[in-house]
């Protein structure tokens, strides 16, 4: 499916993630994965959380820096060589991945996708998962 | 004057007052508090006093005739910015010490304007009184304007349309004509600069008019020279140097060629408006704000003027200057507008470049950059600090 993933910069200031997590926490809304991109300066951690609009405006009210951006999240067996039969469909296709993140819980992998074109990857991807139910 | 060697006789036209030393800063510091006043404290209706950073501030003393003439050089802005005692005037510059607020009040007051006083600070409580009174002109720094202007596009209950604001009047600082686009845009006003200091007597010792070129000085009270500030001679009209002002009507506190450190031209085609008063232009920096960074003149306003010119940024910045190892360092901290920060790092390196390569072509010299979060560079309810020049030995 498609959702939408909060970007929120943050400068490498020392606890300043800890902000982030203690004001969701806070208004009660759960992160459900993220991952941090960073240089020396700053980092921007991508987050895909329940609530969206809620979280969005919870860390906005507090001077974060969020932005949206879509994203394609699929769950997958959480098996050898899985993950690279995915993978192969969407080279085949000629779509690019910008990024992802994974994580697992041994019996399913949920992978966050942002690539160049999030519809034909989500498409593709949705079909996949079909053929092999 | 007599080390100058200057007698009575000498003075026989206004040329003369080239044979006269000047004043400045430090002589007005050295004769604190009231040495430099020509009339007796009995006459003296108010004071007022520079904020005086460093050292001792510097007094001001106003006899009744001089806070007369000070608020008929503030009406005249007002009215060449079109406000008319219909118009209600809100002086969010700071009451006291500070000219700022007083001089702003005195002026509207004069006209006949509906003036609403609230001082700096509590914006919310600013921004609340303004659209439940109508503010039609608002007169504070730039900077805290620009401050306002944010704190409403954050206000879900106020939209710029729906205040009755029309005129912005800032001064106390120098500000660029991108600062003036970004005011006009946001607050949905027309900006003038009104120009003073407390040395002269305050705002309003001449101000812009409806064609927004250049600020018309009121010559009759304040007769402005412009000098070269190394080697203290006139420049040709129309060349750039120092601003210097001989008050013409002062009683109070007079002073004579007082060096203004603020940098500008003066222009004296006639204006479109048909005011013949001379003209300046705006100020490009002060002669003692001008930071030199590794042997090159850098005036904040520069980098103000490129920051003002990229859609991408807030408008706010804090330059750094430091010496490591011997060698200058120059910082800049600035923060993009929050859409702008996007989900991935190369689109943030990408406007730091765009902002490094400008800034490298106007200053001659390559800043570091900081892209810092929204809202961390500490807002100004008066005089924006925007340069922290932590070297011992200023060169």
């Amino acid at each position: 499916m498609i959702t939408k993933q909060l970007s929120i910069f943050l400068q490498n200031k020392l606890g300043r993630f800890a902000q982030v997590a203690s004001i969701l926490g806070d208004a009660g809304l759960n992160m459900r994965a993220f991952t941090v991109t960073e240089n020396a300066d700053y980092g921007i951690v991508r987050l895909i959380v329940e609530d969206v609009e809620r979280a969005v405006e919870t860390l906005r009210a507090a001077s974060f820096a969020v932005n949206l951006t879509d994203v394609v999240i699929i769950s997958i067996p959480d098996k050898p060589g899985i993950l690279a039969q995915y993978m192969r469909t969407l080279a085949d296709e000629d779509i690019f991945i910008e990024y992802m993140y994974a994580f697992s819980n041994n019996s399913h992998a949920n992978v966050v996708i942002k690539s160049n074109d999030n519809q034909r990857c989500n498409a593709l991807l949705e079909s996949k998962q079909a053929e092999s139910l | 004057m007599d080390e100058a060697g200057v007698t009575p006789d000498d003075i026989q036209s206004i040329d003369d007052i080239r044979k006269l030393p000047f004043m400045q800063k430090k002589d007005l510091r050295e004769y604190y508090p009231t040495d430099t006043f020509a009339a007796p404290i009995k006459d003296i209706a108010r004071f007022h006093a520079s904020s005086g950073t460093t050292g001792k501030p510097i007094v001001a003393g106003y006899t009744v005739h001089d806070l007369e003439c000070w608020a008929e050089g503030v009406a005249r802005c007002l009215t060449a910015y079109g406000v008319t005692r219909e118009d209600i005037v809100q002086v969010s510059y700071g009451y006291g010490l500070f000219t700022g607020g007083l001089g702003a009040h005195d002026g509207a007051g004069k006209i006949g304007c509906a003036v609403l006083p609230t001082s700096s600070g509590n914006t919310a409580k600013q921004i609340m009184l303004m659209k439940d009174l109508g503010t039609t002109c608002l007169c504070c720094t730039p900077s805290y304007a620009l401050f306002l202007a944010e704190t409403i596009e954050n206000e879900p209950d106020v939209r710029p349309e729906d205040l009755k604001l029309r005129v912005g009047v800032f001064g106390a600082e120098p500000w660029t004509e991108g600062m003036r686009h970004a005011l006009e845009q946001k607050l949905h006003i027309r900006a003038y600069d009104i120009y003073g200091l407390t040395e002269v007597s305050g705002p309003g010792v001449g101000g812009e008019c409806e064609f927004q070129n250049g600020t018309h000085l009121w010559e009759d009270m304040f007769y402005p020279e412009i000098i070269d500030p190394v080697t203290l001679q006139p420049v040709e009209d129309g060349k750039e140097g120092e601003l210097v002002f001989t008050t013409l009507t002062k009683e109070g506190m007079p002073v004579i060629r007082y060096r203004t450190r603020d940098l500008t031209r003066l222009i004296r085609e006639r204006c479109e408006c048909g005011r013949t008063a001379v003209r300046m232009d705006k100020i490009l920096g002060r002669s003692d704000d001008m930071l030199i960074i590794r042997g090159v003149n850098v005036f904040p306003s520069q980098v103000e003027a490129v920051i003002m010119e990229m859609p991408e940024v807030t408008g706010q910045y804090f330059i750094t200057v430091d010496r490591v190892n011997n060698i200058d360092t120059f910082d800049i901290d600035i923060e993009l507008k929050p859409d702008y920060y996007g989900d991935n790092l190369s689109t943030i390196e990408r406007t730091k470049q765009q902002l490094s390569e400008r800034l490298v072509s106007v200053l001659g010299i390559k800043p570091t950059l900081h892209i810092v979060e929204p809202g961390s560079i500490e807002r100004s309810m008066g005089k924006a600090k925007h340069v922290n020049d932590k070297r011992k030995f200023k060169n």
